[in-house]
């Protein structure tokens, strides 16, 4: 039986992962209604990733991601109905409509974007973290990529700069074992893409299940205390599973049935809903979260369906700091 | 007013900015010892390894290192030592830093500045000598700064430190050993701000860094053949100062632009295109540009000068324009 700080934490941290599957399985449903503008990289499967690290971090914390993003963004409090009415392309959008699901970032939430170039916001964390070395305050910045990071040039320079210059930055692999529609496996000459290259780096191979919120708190609530503590940086990879294909587009056919069921016997919903009973909560309770993230979601939905679409004119700001996009006189 | 060689300017001109703004800090390759260019002497000593740092042969590091410190609240100034390696990092310039601020609906700034040298003259070769000032002109998202003189290379240096966006300076590695007064004090430019160093009814000059001189030159020489040129340094392709440029060809009815990167879709055609749209009642006659070559540029010095911009192609190319005689190269001896 667990304290009662520990199953409300654990409640919370159940919480989130719902509301992001619900919130993702709305996104895939809008997207087949041709609602969503763009494409849409959903993590449904990964939740335990984003949730269990977010949840080791304080305000003031900074973390960034890949355009696999939307859990990242929410598990750091970015608001859900400003990040889907972002997705949908209506008024109220986080990024103002001009980034879409590829590029959710809520800076006032400490998630400083989503980026849709492999291996691109490694170097940029490294600098995130190099401000917070220079003030000599003590934050961390936690980055996100998958398995297919681990072989572009970007990842091994931010690597060898973050080692380098003792950075404090945790550096986390989801690999969920498909680099878009290939297997890791084919495309890398060791077993694990981002823990066999740690050594590289002066680091250690740190492999946590991504499956297991609590793990996940465990390995990377290490790596961030370390990292706070002048340590410098870690890299951590959590092994995980996307339950859909790359996008919504795709139909993932390159993967048995066998091997998917395989991972949803796995699922990290499931695990932590069946550790929660163990713990004494019971049915009921979580059920009752359930129902209320849907209703929350659905709520969400409706509204972000009933607003209007951005006024055009809008497209020609935000790209200078004065508001402006004039380039000449 | 001191003289202070280029090179010696780029270094004050950090100096200036280091001391009165803590957030403003270096990076890159071999900066720490001064750097291969000499641009950086002094600055590690003066401000500390922290704030004035090496880094490893990692361009794509040092440029997305530079942004995300500029999103977190520094002010740095990134070093790309060649501007041919912005190849190697072109991803973290043109797509990532050129766009963040425009794709989170403006969420964060990025006050950060991109700095090396550019163009050729030197014997450098193909892969060590281009001037790709262009490249930055078809992204929307950077300012772009080209000094030619030691006093610009600190204002402007200066302004490109205390702007919120990304701005990528470049420095002319033919220009670094030049000699120039620099003003007493602080000294700030504005962005955006073309200078117009010489005023004549003929003809106007448009130019940027290296061809700055090239063209100063040539309005003297063109002089003693009773040809008047205006020359402007446009001293910014973004903030693009195009008002100073229409409004002397608007007078002179004849424009003349010598850029370095090669023309195939250089700075220039922009400029002439500009002009063709806005001013095209007032011309009498093309607007004629003077490029580098369309090739890779080559070493040995005859051949390298073969394909460059020059004095000499200036004045011909102003001559045919006005229909005069070439004016013959005054020797000074």
């Amino acid at each position: 039986m667990t304290t009662g700080v520990d199953t409300a934490l654990a409640l919370h941290l159940h919480e989130q992962m719902v509301f992001i599957r619900r919130f993702e399985a709305k996104v895939d449903a809008l997207y087949r209604q041709g609602r969503v503008r763009g494409p849409a990289h959903l993590g449904i499967g990964q939740e335990a990733v984003a949730v269990g690290a977010a949840s080791v971090l304080r305000p003031g914390d900074r973390s960034i991601g890949t355009y696999r993003g939307h859990a990242h963004a929410l598990a750091r409090g970015a608001p859900p109905d400003a990040v889907l009415r972002e997705l949908l392309g209506r008024t109220g959008g986080i990024c103002a409509g001009k980034g879409g699901s590829m590029h959710i970032t809520s800076v006032e939430h400490g998630y400083y974007g989503s980026y849709a170039i492999i291996g691109a916001h490694l170097p940029i964390a490294c600098g995130l973290a190099w401000a917070d070395q220079i003030r000599g305050d003590d934050a961390v910045t936690l980055c996100f990529f998958g398995d297919g990071t681990t072989n572009i040039g970007a990842f091994h320079e931010a690597l060898n700069l973050a080692a380098v210059w003792s950075l404090p930055v945790v550096f986390v692999c989801e690999n969920n074992h498909y680099m878009e529609y290939t297997p890791i496996a084919d495309v890398i000459a060791v077993k694990q893409p981002a823990a066999d290259r740690a050594a590289a780096y002066g680091l250690a191979p740190l492999c946590v299940d991504g499956n297991d919120v609590d793990a996940v708190r465990a390995v990377i609530g290490a790596a961030v205390d370390r990292a706070r503590n002048g340590g410098g940086p870690s890299l951590v990879e959590a092994e995980t599973y996307r339950h859909g294909g790359h996008s919504a587009a795709d139909p993932a056919t390159y993967r048995s049935t066998e091997e998917v069921a395989q991972w949803k016997l796995r699922d990290p919903l499931l695990r932590h809903a069946e550790q929660l009973c163990a713990s004494g909560v019971s049915d009921g309770d979580i059920e009752a979260v359930t129902t209320g993230v849907a209703a929350e979601i659905e709520r969400i939905t409706v509204e972000a369906l009933a607003a209007p679409s951005p006024s055009a004119d809008t497209a020609w700001t935000d790209m200078w700091s004065d508001g402006s996009s004039r380039w000449r006189n | 007013m001191p003289d202070l060689t280029y090179r010696q300017a780029v270094s004050a001109g950090l100096a200036q900015e280091m001391a009165r703004d803590e957030r403003v800090v270096l990076l890159g390759e071999d900066i720490a010892s001064g750097g291969v260019f000499k641009t950086t002497v002094g600055l590690r000593d003066r401000f500390g390894p922290a704030r004035v740092r090496n880094t490893p042969i990692s361009e794509t590091a040092i440029a997305g290192a530079a942004m995300g410190a500029a999103m977190a609240g520094l002010r740095p100034v990134a070093e790309i030592m060649f501007s041919d390696f912005y190849g190697v990092c072109w991803d973290q310039v043109a797509v990532e830093m050129a766009k963040a601020r425009y794709m989170t609906g403006g969420q964060f700034g990025l006050p950060l500045v991109v700095r090396g040298a550019n163009g050729g003259g030197l014997g450098f070769g193909a892969q060590h000598s281009q001037a790709v000032e262009n490249w930055a002109l078809c992204v929307p998202g950077l300012k772009i700064v080209s000094p030619a003189t030691p006093a610009d290379v600190v204002g402007l240096l200066a302004a490109a430190v205390r702007d919120d966006d990304p701005v990528l300076v470049f420095e002319h590695k033919a220009l670094y050993g030049t000699k120039g007064p620099v003003p007493d004090g602080e000294h700030v430019l504005p962005l955006g701000s073309a200078a117009v160093l010489r005023e004549g009814d003929d003809v106007t000059l448009v130019a940027l860094s290296l061809t700055v001189g090239l063209c100063l030159a040539a309005a003297d020489r063109l002089a003693a053949a009773g040809v008047s040129a205006t020359v402007i340094d446009l001293r910014c392709l973004v903030p693009l100062d195009a008002a100073t440029v229409l409004a002397s060809v608007r007078r002179t009815g004849h424009a003349v632009i010598v850029e370095e990167n090669p023309g195939q879709l250089g700075w220039g055609a922009g400029i002439a295109a500009i002009l063709a749209e806005e001013a095209f009642i007032d011309l009498d006659g093309p607007v004629v540009r003077v490029s580098g070559g369309n090739i890779p540029l080559p070493v040995a010095a005859p051949l390298e000068a073969e394909v460059s911009v020059s004095t000499d192609r200036v004045v011909a190319a102003v001559s045919r324009l006005l229909d005069v005689p070439v004016p013959a190269v005054v020797s000074l001896a």
